[in-house]
């Protein structure tokens, strides 16, 4: 049967036909709904972990108890996970383990551009690169079968737009034929004491220039002669670039990446008159074919930063662009924090408190943008707690209270915590903000281990934040409304002020959560033009909901107004009118 | 291969449904027995961001996304959207756009205004230009989160592909106590060309 899948969702069907028993992972963009599509598969037993290091583990337990698992996260999960990781390539796999680690050239959603493939090198794991959603399910089965083959993890890498771009994709069946799982005790393999792994580090090298050589001849590795001018070495979405923008070029495209088939790489080469290598990011592929001796065109021309589009490969090649309409310059549309969002009172006491913020990764994050303009740092998961405590080590007393680390739940969760435990332990005296929606929110609502639901959306055990605070040792934990101004303001200024560790936590639940018993509309807000004096003060927290509206006289003047169809009634605007304009519609 | 490729450009504001609406169109277009590839940016659409779904169907399509200058159909529903992503488009291509718009930031909060005439101005730059009042439309279908059905219907006859695809399409992309009112919508739609 043909069907239109996204790449995530090609990945997750081919986990369910390689028979993957296990699928484990933490989300992130553009990663997350491959987790979200193995739970269709009641044979996957699909679950979200607090971070991606734990995620790997647990495939790994999975894959050492004899099942096939699967593993996912971004690129930058690929760091918290790269522990365990750089060793399983050591004590290999039982039943077959694949990472699938989802890169985010132009950095639509994240932090930095990393190149994964070099996780691959480093790691000494084998990586396949799909070009589209048909080869990401189809290179997700082989990936499994690779692994159990070469008795190693396989990667396979995705990007922004192969996860997210959908493209057809033909349905099979799922593989029926494998072992069950049971026990089966190799410590010697399995215990990575020195004396062991220096018994495994060889065979991961041999195992590497074996399938180097056998690459040469693995079907994915597909040698494409047209005009035989120019010959393109390409992997993954740049080689449907290159047959949209140089359709008679002769190719090599190559479904894996790492490691690279040497042999078939020469013989494409002595075809070619000029070789070209096209890639995103990392001269991954260039600077090894260039090692190997053979003259190559690669990042001359296309550069380091940012994604491949046609038009880029075009301007590469000194090919003429197609004629376009220009357009005049037009207001941006950035993204911005939800109508009702509880984040946002929160940075609009911080902005008032002139707080120094150093923050971390969600849609708090959005708290930098104007106007609550109340973010100072962002580094990655987890990094606001630490950062905070190492600017308090550094600066005056009296900057000291300004210090406040805001953190979400999830985040928290993911690598926060231990943050907290430093914190707590050398005495730093910042504040730290938990910013507790009961959700994941920026990558889509995830559950997570303190929202108290499980991926399947069974009820489970919940992590108590502000207890668990108590257990690292944080004395001065406060649980705050952050709908309630005054409230937030008054407490997050006390605990600046305060001379050692202290935690404060929200209270109040993402606006996007669809469990009526966690999160529901109140009455909507109106103002009243006649009290509405147009002094712009409800405009200072960016709600999408309130909109200026001019007087239309050519003026400055004008009024606030309330759109009924986003507004959530969450009666912070309320709180800023000093003239009782804003009120609920009853 | 881009003359046999048909280009279309889905845009507007994240959490007007672009996504489904391409959707709908993708599937339409692979039931008719085309090669299909789509393409759009999740993460940020949720927040309020610009949200740009492509869609390419042929015989066969490599790219995912429609490259500058090359778009056949740019289905705006939103206006500034609409203007943004004209640059995507070839000139001469059709702009079938929704007349609605939905202020950004930095409009709502007083520090700059929403662009004037932006209809105008866009329809001076495309002589092939549709202006559609979706929403008013699909209140009278029944319901007003239907416009974007209004507008697929809006531009379903100028595509290659026939009304039992699109309505298969809705079918299976659609919520079953919702088709009723889409399949109006969408007829609505088909009627205004």
């Amino acid at each position: 049967m043909k069907t239109i899948l996204s790449g995530n969702e090609a990945i997750a069907r081919g986990a369910y036909e390689a028979g993957c028993l296990v699928a484990c992972a933490y989300p992130g963009t553009p990663s997350t709904e491959i987790l979200e599509n193995t739970i269709k598969y009641k044979e996957i037993d699909s679950s979200w972990a607090p971070n991606e290091k734990v995620a790997l583990e647990v495939a790994i337990g999975a894959s050492f108890g004899g099942g096939r698992a699967l593993c996912t996260m971004k690129h930058v999960g690929v760091n918290v996970a790269a522990d365990p990781l750089f060793t399983l390539s050591y004590t290999g796999v039982r039943g077959g383990l694949v990472l699938v680690a989802a890169d985010d050239p132009e950095m639509h959603s994240s932090q930095n551009e990393q190149d994964s493939r070099n996780y691959a090198k480093f790691a000494k794991v084998p990586m396949l690169e799909p070009s589209d959603s048909r080869e990401c399910k189809e290179f997700t089965r082989l990936a499994f079968e690779l692994s159990e083959q070469y008795d190693t993890p396989v990667m396979l890498r995705s990007s922004t737009r192969i996860s997210h771009g959908k493209s057809v994709v033909e349905l099979g069946e799922r593989v029926t034929d494998l072992p069950l799982p049971k026990l089966e005790k190799n410590p010697t393999k399995l215990v990575m004491l020195p004396g062991n792994a220096r018994v495994r580090h060889p065979l991961v090298e041999q195992n590497l220039v074996n399938l180097s050589k056998a690459a040469a001849t693995m079907p994915f590795n597909r040698l494409e002669l047209r005009d035989s001018s120019i010959g393109i070495i390409t992997a993954g979405i740049c080689y449907q670039y290159v047959r949209e923008v140089l359709p008679n070029a002769s190719t090599l495209k190559l479904g894996m990446v790492h490691p690279l088939p040497h042999d078939l790489i020469r013989e494409f080469a002595a075809q070619v008159d000029t070789l070209y290598v096209i890639e995103e990011l990392d001269p991954f592929i260039e600077d090894q074919v260039k090692a190997m001796g053979i003259k190559a065109i690669g990042k001359e021309i296309i550069s380091l930063c940012g994604e491949l589009t046609p038009g880029r490969l075009r301007s590469a090649f000194g090919l003429p662009q197609p004629a376009t309409i220009p357009i005049e310059n037009m207001p941006g549309r950035p993204p911005n924090m939800c109508p009702g969002c509880p984040h946002r009172g929160v940075f609009f006491a911080l902005n008032q408190l002139k707080a120094y913020v150093t923050g971390d990764i969600g849609c708090y994050t959005l708290g930098f943008m104007p106007p609550l303009s109340a973010m100072d740092t962002c580094v990655c998961m987890g990094a606001s707690i630490g950062m905070a405590t190492g600017v308090t080590k550094v600066v005056s007393a009296e900057e000291k209270k300004k210090v406040v680390a805001v953190i979400g739940d999830s985040t928290f969760l993911h690598t926060g915590m231990n943050g907290l435990m430093d914190m707590v332990y050398n005495n730093s005296p910042a504040t730290v903000i938990i910013l507790d929606n009961s959700i994941t929110a920026m990558t889509g609502r995830q559950d997570n281990p303190a929202s108290g639901h499980t991926l399947m959306n069974e009820p489970t055990n919940a992590v108590n934040i502000p207890l668990l605070c108590k257990a690292l040792g944080a004395k001065n934990i406060r649980v705050i409304n952050p709908l309630d101004l005054e409230e937030t303001k008054r407490v997050i200024g006390e605990e600046m002020e305060r001379p050692e560790p202290s935690v404060i936590i929200t209270n109040k639940p993402c606006v996007l959560i669809k469990r009526e018993d966690v999160f529901q509309k109140g009455p909507v807000y109106a103002v009243d033009a006649e009290k509405c004096t147009g002094c712009r003060a409800c405009l200072k927290i960016g709600c999408p909901a309130i909109e200026w509206r001019p007087a239309g006289d050519g003026s400055k003047k004008g009024k606030a107004g309330i759109d009924p169809l986003l507004c959530t009634g969450c009666d912070v605007c309320r709180q800023l009118c000093k003239f009782d304009a804003i009120g609920s519609v009853k | 291969m881009s003359h046999q490729i048909t280009n279309i450009l889905l845009v507007g504001v994240g959490g007007q449904g672009i996504l489904l609406a391409s959707e709908i169109l993708s599937e339409a277009a692979m039931l008719a027995g085309f090669d299909v590839k789509k393409s759009e940016i999740h993460g940020m659409s949720q927040r309020g961001g610009s949200v740009v779904s492509h869609v390419r169907y042929g015989t066969e399509v490599f790219s995912p996304i429609v490259p500058e200058g090359e778009g056949d159909i740019l289905f705006g529903f939103e206006l500034m959207e609409t203007a943004r992503s004209l640059p995507l488009l070839k000139p001469g291509g059709t702009v079938v756009a929704n007349d609605l718009q939905i202020s950004p930031p930095s409009v709502l909060m007083g520090q700059e205004t929403y662009p004037e005439g932006l209809a105008e101005r866009i329809k001076a730059q495309c002589a092939d230009f549709l202006l559609v009042d979706g929403q008013k439309m699909a209140a009278d279908a029944g319901n007003v989160k239907a416009a974007n059905t209004v507008l697929l219907g809006a531009i379903s006859k100028r595509l290659s592909i026939s009304e039992a695809y699109w309505l298969k399409a809705l079918e299976k992309m659609v919520p079953a106590k919702a088709l009723m009112i889409n399949k109006r919508a969408f007829q609505m739609g088909r009627e205004l060309l």
